[in-house]
């Protein structure tokens, strides 16, 4: 039990369906914590983009309830900034979030369905999110596209990244 | 697995390996698909095969470029690369979320 918990506390992403993916991490603090780090705006800055990517959240908006839309605008210092917007399709504060997520320099690829869930565990909080794509097509151009932006961010991180690859 | 992402990171020859997962190409007929001058392609075409990504088979009169299947196969990190980035946000959260929970600096931990 110690071992799975401990597996917990390291950061799990599966490919469950063609166009589907499942993140999965547990965190030492209780569901309305993270639910409140994970969807209010200005703690959003504090973790999203992870200063060790070399990416700025430039701004972040959120109306998190029903029908309200969010836009998170990120980039690099100095370069183009892209961002994601979407909308809420069900808010549950502490426990759930479904939302939509448009990435706008390829607005193509069509919407993405977001589910967020927040549930109570030994070690504080399961943190479980499933985001499914219109088609595995789309899917993998996000993936690609994805590490392909990556890479021109932060080639001069890479090769401290490659090794634990 | 360096040389593979280095060679992608160009946005062209990304491109040229996304067309050539379709199938084998000419140096011509990726130019005309991708609007490159042959020059373009050949050189970002010599940069993929350095790589390991594409190699090339001569075809009557023509040179014809497909992917090779190995560092493909590493694509796969795809997945593991977006692994990354959401260890790296949990990580920055664990911070944040600590201190949420213990605003005066006491630390659990």
């Amino acid at each position: 039990m110690a071992d799975a918990n401990a597996d917990l506390l390291t950061t799990h992403v599966e490919r469950i369906a063609p166009n589907e993916l499942q993140i999965r991490r547990a965190f030492r603090a209780k569901p309305q914590t993270v639910f409140n780090a994970m969807t209010n705006p200005e703690l959003l800055k504090r973790w999203w983009a992870p200063c060790s990517l070399g990416v700025i959240l430039h701004s972040a908006e959120a109306d998190v309830r029903v029908g309200g839309r969010y836009r998170y605008v990120f980039g690099k210092a100095g370069e183009p900034t892209m961002a994601f917007n979407g909308r809420y399709l069900e808010v549950e504060p502490g426990a759930r979030v479904v939302y939509t997520q448009v990435f706008e320099p390829m607005p193509q690829a069509g919407e993405g369905i977001i589910t967020s869930v927040y549930a109570a565990h030994p070690l504080g909080t399961l943190f479980t999110q499933n985001e499914r794509f219109p088609s595995k097509e789309v899917l993998d151009g996000v993936l690609a596209s994805g590490m392909e932006r990556g890479m021109r961010e932060t080639l001069d991180q890479l090769a401290e990244l490659v090794p634990t690859l | 697995m360096v040389e593979t992402f280095a060679a992608l990171a160009e946005p062209n020859r990304f491109r040229i390996v996304e067309l050539l997962r379709a199938g084998p190409r000419t140096v011509n007929a990726i130019g005309e698909r991708l609007d490159l001058n042959q020059p373009q392609v050949s050189k970002h075409l010599r940069v993929l095969k350095e790589a390991g990504l594409v190699d090339v088979e001569a075809r009557a009169q023509q040179r014809v470029y497909g992917l090779r299947a190995a560092p493909l196969r590493e694509l796969h990190d795809w997945l593991d690369r977006y692994r990354q980035l959401w260890d790296a946000r949990a990580r920055a959260l664990d911070d944040l979320l600590e201190e949420m929970e213990n605003p005066h600096g006491r630390r659990k931990r």
